[in-house]
């Protein structure tokens, strides 16, 4: 069984974090919502994995202060 | 909780099927005693009522009203009640009336996002649903219920006879019945109350109904319209003819189509119902050329709730009065065929000192995993169609949006997951699984699937009774143990032209001896007999392990 991967594994990280600001250009506060939920359970699928999923849950939530 | 007014022309419900009469019971000093006194006579009471009858148990079936049930109400019913309905001799009625449905479709905003087709598997005697009405399902039950008394069976109908006092008195049940006459008494060894999700017996006992409400209202309206809509469910979320809400719209026979709409929390529910409040909503949905008649209306809330213990003492609840659910799923009326199906005979086998008591405590086990079952898929349900939160309702959207363009979110759209029957994993009445390679579908504690036997179906010979079903093995015509007997159902790979019992009870063996409950559920299964695995698998099952 995969585990959720927090090392970094995203090819030129400044690309990919410029793609994701500029697909919500120009949207509204509504629109990039509903933008965001789209893509994560866009991602969810393609993961797929119900482990790997309760790990990345898991990994979102606030830390507990 | 639910509001009715009569909006249409005269219907079964409103015939007196089973007219106050009075009875010996009444005379001053009677002393009246009854087996099994059943309260209430919907669809799960006269269920009950055949099952034990049809065992030769006495029973009589109390309720304060002489009719059917006033509006469609349920109007979808799925195989495995059906099935049920086979066994207590009035499944035919039911479909041949009913209108078969296989394809649905979900619409967002203006448009349909995709459709789907519930491709039922082959090889089964009923179909997937059935939509009927609620008073067609009771009217086949009355007449099944006459027919054996006809034929001599010890069962009693009694309309106009209200429950107003019961007390479970540790070893029977005390009653008192207010009736035209007045009242009178009469004592009962059981008591099975069938009385609704309002549950006066219920009440009458201070028993708990723990759950949770949705703070939403739908508008159920029942129309008979001559319309060209497809036979399909058809599924509305956020619709322009019902801004921010949902809709339902379903076919049922004569020409009768379901609609719900959702209305939301803080509605004026005697206005909403009014025709005048009713018709404009129903004609933005449907235009202005379609003509039709309001024939009932009803709003509802949404709820989830089941009582902690279904069984106290010698009084037993089933159906709505045990647990309700919210709808969309087929899950009401269905799950109360189940209770009652797998009530019925352990009652009798207790009743008859052939079983303990305790055998009836799994029917709480059982049937409470069945109830909390349907409770799970209908909240998550409720909680898609109805989203209580601005986060809930962007993910909702975003699946319905995605559910056009891509497969993958279609699983993902909640308009009501509808009901399959419940497997009873780790009860305590499950036997060994000795079946290696066996299907899992068909694993102990599973309903049986139906299946081709020749030009028959399988689930025709099976139930009533315990039975060893042997498919190329070599059984003995019936073994017994202390009096509870299994008799043997031998099937040849010759009876399974279409392979289907192979592969719904073999898989990858090339034998198998099934022990089989009276309500049709697999108690055991091995690759080959053995007197003395079948013996204890039969003590297990009856609670004598």
């Amino acid at each position: 069984m995969a585990d959720l991967k927090t090392a970094p594994n995203i090819a030129a990280p400044d690309d990919f974090y410029a793609d994701l600001l500029a697909a919500h250009e120009g949207l509204t506060k509504a629109e990039s919502d509903a933008f965001n939920a789209r893509l994560i359970l866009i991602l969810s699928n393609h993961v797929g994995d119900r482990e790997i999923l309760r790990a990345a849950l898991a990994a979102a939530a606030a830390p507990k202060k | 909780m639910d509001q009715t007014v009569e909006t249409g022309g005269r219907k079964i419900f409103e015939t007196p099927l089973y007219p106050y009469g009075r009875t010996p019971d009444q005379e001053p000093g009677a002393n009246a005693h009854h087996p099994v006194v059943i309260v209430g006579a919907g669809p799960i009471g006269l269920a009950a009522a055949i099952d034990l009858a049809q065992m030769d148990v006495p029973v009589v079936v109390l309720d304060d009203n002489d009719k059917v049930s006033w509006g469609s109400r349920a109007i979808c019913f799925a195989k495995r009640p059906l099935e049920i309905l086979d066994r207590l001799g009035c499944g035919d009625p039911m479909v041949d009336k009913g209108v078969v449905w296989n394809v649905g479709k979900v619409f967002f905003d203006e448009r349909q996002v995709y459709d789907f087709n519930l491709l039922p598997e082959k090889g089964h005697k009923r179909p997937a649903f059935i939509n009927l009405q609620q008073y067609y399902f009771e009217q086949y039950l009355v007449e099944r219920a006459f027919e054996l008394q006809r034929q001599g069976k010890p069962i009693e109908l009694r309309g106009g006879n209200k429950v107003v006092s019961v007390t479970e008195k540790g070893d029977g049940v005390a009653l008192s019945v207010d009736t035209p006459d007045g009242p009178y008494t009469m004592s009962a060894d059981w008591l099975i109350a069938c009385d609704g999700a309002g549950s006066p017996i219920r009440a009458m006992m201070g028993l708990d109904f723990v759950g949770r409400v949705f703070e939403d209202n739908f508008l159920i309206a029942d129309v008979v319209m001559d319309a060209d809509f497809p036979t399909e469910r058809w599924f509305w979320f956020d619709p322009p003819f019902n801004r921010g809400q949902s809709a339902l719209l379903h076919k049922q026979p004569d020409g009768v189509w379901r609609i719900d709409l959702q209305l939301g929390w803080n509605i004026d529910k005697d206005e909403e119902k009014k025709p005048e409040n009713v018709i404009p909503r129903l004609k933005a949905m449907l235009g202005d050329d379609v003509k039709f008649e309001l024939e009932w209306v009803s709003i509802y809330t949404f709820q989830c709730r089941r009582m902690e213990k279904f069984r106290h003492g010698h009084v037993l609840f089933a159906g709505d009065a045990a647990h309700q659910v919210s709808p969309f799923g087929a899950r009401g009326a269905n799950s109360g065929l189940q209770d009652t199906d797998n009530l019925c005979w352990k009652l009798k086998l207790v009743m008859d000192g052939l079983a303990p008591d305790s055998l009836l405590e799994t029917y709480d086990v059982e049937r409470i995993h069945g109830a909390d079952e349907n409770i799970l898929n209908s909240s998550r349900s409720t909680d898609f169609i109805t989203p209580k939160s601005e986060i809930s309702r962007i993910f909702r959207d975003a699946a319905l949006d995605l559910s056009e363009r891509f497969d993958f979110a279609r699983p993902l759209v909640n308009s009501g997951r509808l009901s399959v029957p419940c497997v009873y994993d780790g009860s305590p009445l499950n036997g060994p699984d000795g079946l290696a390679g066996g299907p899992a579908r068909t694993r102990p504690g599973a309903p049986c699937p139906d299946a081709p036997l020749g030009d028959a179906y399988l689930l025709d010979r099976l139930g009533d009774e315990f039975q060893l079903l042997a498919i190329d093995a070599d059984v003995p015509d019936s073994v017994e143990d202390c009096g509870i007997a299994a008799s043997a159902l031998r099937i040849s790979s010759a009876d399974d032209p279409t392979g289907d019992l192979a592969a719904r009870y073999l898989g990858d063996a090339t034998s198998a001896v099934y022990l089989l409950r009276p309500d049709q559920h697999v108690a055991a299964r091995w690759t080959d007999y053995d007197e003395a695995a079948v013996k204890a698998a039969l003590r297990t099952a009856t609670g004598r392990a």
